[in-house]
């Protein structure tokens, strides 16, 4: 018997809508599953108290300040830092050995399990630069972490912006610089957002590196030089340590809506900032 | 005519790495004058004309010898400022180039970047840029709408507006009417007829009927040669080379 074009087309779709459709249903059946367990314990005195007797009771509010300090912290310091870097590696060099090598660097960078990069951070900025276990190891630790997604994913959006506009550039007479700050960036934007948006998602979420350097310390941390211990931590000590299932899953219930409010915001944003320069 | 010179190529060769694009061109560029090029595609035409400004520093393999004079300068020599040049010289090119903005800022690029901050001076300029490319009627209302939203026809005026915006000397076009209709067409040659009282203007066009039309001198370029130069009227009519004849009457290109 021979299958007929007609046949095979409507097999290969029906295929591509199964494994679509298992896709989300996975995704929706985690957030749905872990808020179905832990909404109710969401209160607004779980979101503005301390924790009480390890986490048995009271809130995550210091986790949350910890999350916010040490992710923001991470991102300030590897946003400039990638995107400078991508900038000399796409409009200040020429294609050669030594930008394949970094390139291949940042690729490997990417490859390593965040642990290893928690364990870099112990021995460097822990125990080695002595700034013991707080908010800024863990910052340093977790910047060094996404460096690698934020130079790949501003790497793409920038060799993306047109040639022409380069030439345009340079033809009515900007620098260099110029060329790069008010044309490149500027049609960049969008792509270099999103890497930042993945890095933000990806610094909340971690939990390996920030054990080893930001620490696990309850208290509220009022210096960047304090412990802190930050939301997924907070759940993996919780659940692994069977302190309070409740709790763990309300904890997460916040980490899934936080995200997810990161993720919607940032999106709504990037298609106000692409309305704007097209 | 000899004080209105603005430019002087001499012996000028272009090299991409091995390739020699241009050999050793002679010519005098005059003000108050459209320099016609002409010639069929890979002889060298374009390389010439971004060769005026040093769009073609921008290549990695490009290399030259010989001299461009520009003002009494050489425009290669180390010290001169590229920026600054390409201002006095400027270019529109084949495919018109909006940068992804409002029309205003476009215009307004060139000078922003020389450093004019004052909006008033920014507002003059607009104004005069696309006055002179016969645009200002057509946008004076939308000036902050994006460049994307104009036909082809006007993006390559408001290109040619962006050019003098920063009031050059001399104005390149590379075939600039290339993707236009008639229309489009002839209200560029119409712009360049007016522009050519203050400016040295050097047109490289694939349409040999545009170059008879709309230029007052015209070079015929083969193979990155410059085989012969003379007024437009007299090269169509009468051609001195053989090659240039048989280009201009169809016979190959």
């Amino acid at each position: 018997m021979k299958i007929t074009p007609a046949t095979s087309q409507r097999f290969v779709v029906t295929i591509l809508w199964l494994l679509t459709a298992i896709t989300i249903l996975v995704l929706l059946f985690i957030i749905v599953y872990i808020l179905f367990h832990g909404i109710r314990n969401v209160t607004w005195s779980f979101l503005t108290e301390s924790p009480r007797r390890m986490g048995r009771q009271g809130g995550v509010f210091p986790m949350i300040v910890g999350t916010i300090a040490v992710t923001g912290l991470a991102v300030l310091i590897a946003a400039p830092v990638g995107v400078l870097t991508t900038i000399f590696l796409t409009e200040y060099t020429r294609e050669s050995k030594l930008t394949s090598v970094i390139r291949f660097g940042a690729d490997c960078l990417a490859a390593i399990p965040s642990i290893i990069f928690g364990l870099f951070g112990f021995v460097f900025f822990v125990v080695v630069l002595g700034m013991g276990f707080s908010i800024i190891s863990g910052a340093l630790t977790l910047a060094i972490m996404v460096l690698p997604t934020i130079i790949r994913t501003s790497e793409e959006a920038i060799r993306a912006v047109p040639a022409v506009y380069r030439e345009v550039s340079y033809g009515l007479g900007s620098t260099r610089w110029q060329m790069v700050t008010r044309v490149v960036l500027k049609s960049a934007l969008p792509g270099i957002g999103t890497g930042i948006v993945l890095s933000i998602g990806r610094c909340v979420s971690e939990t390996a590196a920030v054990m080893l350097t930001a620490g696990s310390a309850l208290r509220m941390p009022y210096s960047p030089l304090e412990s802190s211990r930050t939301l997924s931590l907070h759940f993996y000590i919780l659940s692994r340590e069977g302190i309070s299932m409740q709790n763990a899953y309300a904890t997460a219930s916040v980490l899934i809506i936080t995200i997810l409010a990161i993720n919607i915001i940032a999106y709504l944003l990037m298609r106000r900032l692409i309305a704007k320069v097209r | 005519m000899k004080d209105n010179t603005k430019i002087i190529v001499d012996g000028f060769s272009a090299f991409y790495g091995q390739t020699e694009a241009l050999k050793k061109i002679e010519l005098s560029i005059f003000s108050q004058e459209r320099l016609a090029i002409i010639g069929p595609s890979n002889s060298g035409k374009s390389t010439f004309l971004r060769s005026l400004n040093r769009l073609n520093d921008l290549h990695r393999h490009f290399s030259y010898t010989g001299k461009i004079v520009f003002d009494g300068k050489d425009i290669y020599d180390p010290q001169v400022n590229v920026p600054s040049l390409r201002r006095r010289i400027g270019m529109v090119y084949a495919v018109p180039a909006p940068l992804p903005c409002s029309i205003y800022d476009n215009i307004a690029y060139g000078p922003k970047v020389s450093g004019i901050r004052s909006r008033s001076q920014l507002d003059e300029l607009v104004e005069f840029g696309l006055k002179n490319a016969f645009l200002w009627d057509e946008v004076k209302d939308r000036l902050h709408q994006p460049a994307s939203n104009l036909s082809g026809g006007q993006q390559q005026r408001m290109c040619l507006a962006r050019s003098l915006a920063l009031q050059p000397e001399v104005l390149l076009l590379d075939e600039p009417c290339s993707g236009l209709d008639p229309i489009s067409t002839a209200k560029i040659e119409d712009a360049l007829l007016e522009l050519k009282s203050s400016y040295a203007i050097v047109l490289v066009t694939n349409n040999t009927k545009q170059a008879a039309r709309a230029s007052d001198r015209t070079v015929f370029f083969l193979m990155g040669q410059l085989i012969e130069v003379g007024q437009t009227g007299q090269l169509f009519t009468t051609p001195a080379d053989k090659r240039t004849e048989a280009y201009i009457t169809g016979q190959f290109g």
